[in-house]
């Protein structure tokens, strides 16, 4: 009895830790593996840090990573907008809750359709030229796909567009758990809306608002293939402008089937995204501190 | 403070505006004919067309496409659920040594990007003969969302009265017997919102899709509509039809369950 109470809990947590251990576990310590390895089908030879030596010796990898360094641009912009509309949505005007769901929308659908539209959206003779050209401001009406000075800016406008939506779903649910009674006594002291919001609220959000960056850098760095993979064309394209560090790693797994290079510039990726998985854990357990 | 009411209502209308746009750009274009949209980019449609739609619904594997995106939806999220509640009962309930151990780690699997992971498991799919196949996909995008699930699921546990417990123990009811009848009908909200945010993710997945599933009969509508677009590139708003038609199951799921979306993005934005 007393044994099999004290066994029981693993048989509740053994097909948890079996699921992760293949998928997580298996993965990463093969990942590591093959980063040293010739790897021609199933596996290969030893070949110490050559793959690494490959990789960082190409221009194109060196290009990737530099593009999506560039994206961390966006996140300024992106934090921007989500105070911005979460911070209005928090005043409760008439209507806030249909204008809540509406602009979780971009949320809601997904990244590959939302690409698509964008793209014809964007394209030379597509609708937001003619329409810039309407305005009169033909100077802007600019090849945002074709030409490869601007398919990475276009593809940030989109990235911006649906990841400030993140932004506002986790601004405001903040917002909502925060308690009322400071903001009323402000309120009361005849405090406008800028100075609620700027002295009030936002020192309140810190913790969540670095959380959002942090997640908004790991998704940069590493979870813009399905924007990329459309937009681009599923090259990279036009030319190698779009081109990211994970396209690199499925051309190099899928296309060139060179398991070895995509696992050292998986091994690398890694080593980045641990880095930032920690700092998210260090700022969640401040974030739930200050809540407490 | 009305004007100012104003312009704050004005800002958010906007924003409404902008985050709809695609959206009313593709439901317009759908229902315009070729050469009405050659000439009109941007207003109504001059007659309302639904030819797209049939060619969209009919002549082209949306309809298959949908289909095998809902099996691996189903798939992974049902194993997802029931792995993640016995494991997230037993940390939530249970004493025993590792426990943190293995609720910190699974925790922090949220943010490893799926990137990381697919070269080991292509590789060995490609030699297993996995690969196209759904089994396959459902247990990697299974291991992908379930850290967010026991992260859910444990602290919703957390908060169940410790009473309810105790009572059902005295009844003599086994671990699995409370699991069942007394933790998962209180747990039905939280295992709602699990399955929304779960759901979305699996269903708008496109990089574990384009790998793993590469057979024509294999594909996901998320895969299917990058090889759409690319086919039709010229005929946009036959194009367009194919988008309408692709975000329809979850435009309509969120109007008619926003409640549990609205939540679930809230709960789920950590992932």
């Amino acid at each position: 009895m007393t044994l099999s109470r004290r066994f029981t809990p693993y048989l509740y947590v053994a097909p948890l830790i079996g699921l992760l251990a293949f998928v997580f576990g298996y993965s990463i310590l093969r990942m590591l593996e093959f980063s040293f390895k010739m790897v021609r089908g199933i596996d290969g030879p030893w070949i110490g840090l050559r793959n690494y030596e490959l990789v960082l010796g190409q221009a194109l990898f060196w290009e990737s990573v530099g593009h999506n360094l560039l994206l961390l641009l966006a996140i300024p912009v992106m934090v921007v907008i989500a105070l911005l509309i979460s911070l209005l949505l928090y005043e409760r005007l008439r209507g806030w809750k249909l204008v809540r769901t509406l602009v979780f929308v971009p949320y809601i659908l997904a990244i590959p359709i939302v690409a698509v539209v964008m793209k014809q959206m964007f394209q030379f003779s597509g609708p937001v030229n003619e329409a810039l050209r309407w305005l009169s401001l033909d100077f802007m009406a600019l090849d945002w796909i074709g030409s490869g000075d601007v398919a990475l800016w276009t593809v940030m406008l989109l990235i911006i567009w649906r990841e400030s939506a993140l932004g506002i779903i986790l601004f405001l649910s903040r917002l909502l758990s925060l308690d009322e009674a400071l903001v009323e006594a402000a309120r009361l002291d005849g405090a406008k809306w800028w100075q609620r919001a700027w002295y009030v609220l936002i020192p309140q959000m810190r913790g969540v608002i670095e959380f959002y960056v942090v997640i908004s850098v790991i998704t940069m760095l590493s979870a813009v293939f399905a924007y990329i993979y459309i937009m681009g064309g599923g090259r990279g394209g036009p030319g190698t402008s779009t081109m990211v560090v994970e396209l690199y790693i499925y051309n190099a797994l899928v296309r060139t089937s060179l398991p070895g290079i995509a696992a050292a510039v998986s091994v690398m990726l890694f080593a980045v995204s641990l880095v930032l998985i920690w700092l998210l854990f260090a700022l969640r357990r401040r974030a739930e501190d200050e809540r407490a | 403070m009305r004007a100012g009411d104003a312009i704050k209502q004005l800002i958010l209308i906007v924003a409404c505006v902008l985050a709809l746009v695609p959206t009313i750009f593709m439901l317009l274009t759908a229902l315009k004919s070729q050469d009405d949209f050659a000439a009109n980019k941007i207003g109504l449609p001059q007659v309302v067309v639904l030819d797209h739609f049939r060619a969209v619904l009919f002549d082209s594997p949306f309809l298959l496409w949908m289909l095998n995106s809902a099996i691996l939806v189903a798939g992974a999220v049902a194993l997802s659920t029931v792995v993640a509640c016995l494991a997230a009962y037993a940390i939530a309930r249970m004493q025993f040594a590792g426990r943190d151990l293995i609720f910190t780690l699974s925790t922090s699997l949220m943010a490893v990007p799926p990137v990381v992971l697919i070269v080991p498991l292509f590789v060995l799919y490609t030699r297993l003969g996995l690969i196209s196949t759904f089994g396959g996909a459902i247990v990697i995008y299974a291991g992908l969302i379930t850290p967010f699930s026991v992260y859910l699921l444990t602290t919703f546990f957390r908060t169940i009265p410790q009473e309810m417990f105790d009572a059902a123990r005295i009844d003599g009811a086994s671990d699995f017997r409370i699991l069942r009848h007394v933790v998962l009908p209180l747990s039905l909200p939280a295992l709602l919102t699990l399955v929304v945010v779960n759901a979305l993710f699996v269903w708008n997945d496109l990089l574990i899709a384009v790998i793993f599933l590469q057979d024509d009969a294999k594909r996901t509508l998320m895969a299917g509509i990058s090889v759409f677009q690319g086919r039709y590139n010229n005929q946009i708003p036959l194009t367009m039809a194919g988008m309408v038609v692709a975000s329809a199951p979850m435009l309509i799921l969120y109007i008619s369950f926003q409640r549990y979306f609205i939540r679930g993005l809230m709960a789920g934005a950590v992932k």
